[in-house]
């Protein structure tokens, strides 16, 4: 293993010092590991937080700042945070309009947010949880632990973010937030495996000429593993999947092409042309489009694509200002 | 050694003792409840198991009575381990905390009533049920088989033993089930042919009780 690291069990409070060096936007609760915006809620806003396993960055501590996260909490690598880290960004954050907690759904995440959402009730503050489900390669039945949240978690920080800092109550900014969830599904590949550090070698064994589609953001294995085939081969068999779970032909959609983190922006750019054309062809409408490393799995290469249906609304919410390390336009 | 203990009751001491036996078998097959993660999970297992039992043996209440003790190692494995297995321990210890009540003295039928506590709050925290290839495979027959040889008047020692079998069998039978609940259900039929770590480490769980409570 080959990794820019000082001590494996170091990595995250190291990185944490970095990021709150790098953005004056900031500032960091280092013994909580929790990242917060330089300045305190303003009184009557709805702080928005969320939180995971660290290794996905970007998310979350990167879109910590104006018109996105107020808070973010950072877990052990690939592990959900804790409850009390939660309860303490909460009951910082938190200005009199009550606190949004965006849950990736996985089930160790859903948990403890869970957990903190009682904590937080019985000392008195209004929380309301949305969890994000998008991810099509999972089948939503009594049979799994329902669709993992996935690449909408970018796109849902950045419009319920910027819904809260318009001034909208817990009400609006909810009601917005359900909307999206339903409207966004997400697919996506891996090239490689990733390495955790603590692990030292790849999660899974992936040979040269095949790929893992409808992989997770944690190096956990997809619905099926086949030989590599072109980008555009791959585009297919990652929109094909979205596009027959829901329908994208009325009104517009945003579209992201996400790394996971391994993959060179060329490759990305590649494959938002091939992603393109596939929607183009199909009838969809693309408004928005954002391509880039937004939730990775640590050096994983390969990457997402998520779709999602925006009226006007949405759209106004999407290029409204923000100010954060991972998102920055408007400002 | 070669002497049968009969009580019907545990000491603090002895409950104290069943967290380092827990503890020491987490740390001995720490790298291989990982590996049995790898399989169906996300590989950190036995690395966030071993963190939270340190934790909680680093953390431990010189005085304190029973409820209290407990109610601090729940509340230190949710706050150290993360993941699922934080939130499920966590709850299992904290909920197990009550029904001991503040003394340093606790009879059969209050440790089987600890441990029901416990299992219903680890159903009620990650709604999986029988058969889902989790824990709740492991730790409900397990409280059943010492629910039941408390209430035919077998020792804590006996009872504690034939949970302990009965968590090494319910493991067993995680092998052959298909994943519903957790991350190992993202497999779907892939998740066939795998021991689910968490009831691995449920039935080194109820291996250390009966071992702490056996003998003295």
């Amino acid at each position: 293993m080959k990794k820019l690291i000082n001590d494996v069990d170091d990595v995250i409070a190291d990185a944490l010092k970095g990021i709150e060096l790098s953005d004056d936007n900031v500032r960091v609760d280092h013994e909580n590991r929790i990242i917060y915006r330089a300045e305190k809620t303003r009184d009557g806003k709805v702080a928005v937080i969320s939180g995971g396993g660290s290794g996905h960055e970007p998310l979350h501590g990167g879109f910590v700042g104006l018109g996105m996260l107020d808070a973010a909490c950072a877990g052990q690598m690939f592990t959900s945070p804790t409850p009390d880290q939660m309860l303490a960004a909460t009951t910082e954050a938190e200005a009199g309009a009550g606190v949004l907690h965006i849950v990736k759904n996985y089930t160790g995440d859903v948990m403890n947010f869970e957990m903190a959402g009682e904590m937080a009730a019985d000392s008195g503050v209004r929380v309301e949880t949305i969890v994000v489900a998008d991810d099509v390669a999972v089948q939503d039945s009594l049979y799994t632990a329902g669709r993992r949240g996935v690449g909408l978690t970018v796109l849902l920080e950045k419009i319920v973010g910027a819904a809260a800092e318009e001034g909208r109550d817990m009400d609006g900014v909810l009601e917005i937030a359900h909307r999206v969830n339903a409207g966004g599904r997400s697919m996506g590949m891996a090239l490689t495996s990733c390495t955790v550090p603590a692990a030292g070698k790849p999660t899974f064994d992936l040979p040269e000429d095949e790929m893992e589609i409808g992989i997770g953001i944690h190096g956990e294995p997809g619905r099926h593993r086949e030989p590599m085939g072109t980008a555009r081969e791959v585009a297919k068999q990652l929109v094909d999947p979205i596009l027959h779970d829901l329908d994208f032909t009325s009104g517009d959609t945003i579209v992201m092409v996400n790394g996971m983190g391994g993959t060179p922006l060329i490759e990305l750019y590649l494959m938002y042309g091939e992603v393109k054309a596939l929607l183009d062809a199909a009838g969809v409408t693309v408004a928005r489009n954002l391509v880039g490393n937004y939730i990775t799995s640590l050096d994983m290469a390969g990457c997402s694509v998520t779709l999602l249906k925006a009226d006007d609304e949405i759209l106004g919410l999407w290029d409204a200002p923000v100010r954060t390390a991972g998102l920055r336009w408007g400002v | 050694m070669g002497r049968v203990n009969t009580s019907q009751s545990a000491s603090l001491a002895q409950l104290v003792e069943w967290l380092h036996q827990f503890g020491s078998l987490v740390q001995q097959n720490k790298g291989y409840l990982t590996e049995l993660d790898s399989a169906i999970g996300d590989a950190d297992h036995g690395a966030n198991m071993a963190r939270g039992m340190n934790a909680v043996l680093n953390e431990l209440p010189e005085t304190s009575g029973a409820d209290a003790l407990f109610k601090k190692v729940g509340m230190t494995l949710v706050s150290s381990v993360g993941g699922a297995s934080g939130p499920l321990y966590g709850t299992f210890f904290m909920r197990f905390a009550t029904p001991l009540g503040s003394g340093d003295e606790v009879s059969a039928e209050s440790v089987a009533a600890a441990l029901r506590a416990g299992l219903e709050g680890v159903l009620s925290r990650g709604k999986a049920e029988l058969g889902d290839k989790t824990m709740v495979d492991a730790m409900t027959p397990a409280v059943e088989a010492i629910e039941a040889a408390v209430s035919s008047g077998e020792s804590l020692a006996e009872a504690t033993r034939a949970g302990a079998a009965a968590a090494r069998e319910g493991r067993e039978a995680t092998i052959e089930m298909v994943a519903r609940k957790g991350r190992a259900s993202y497999l779907g039929e892939r998740s066939k042919g795998h021991q689910d770590p968490g009831a691995t480490s449920t039935a080194y769980l109820f291996e250390a009780l009966a071992a702490s409570l056996d003998g003295a």
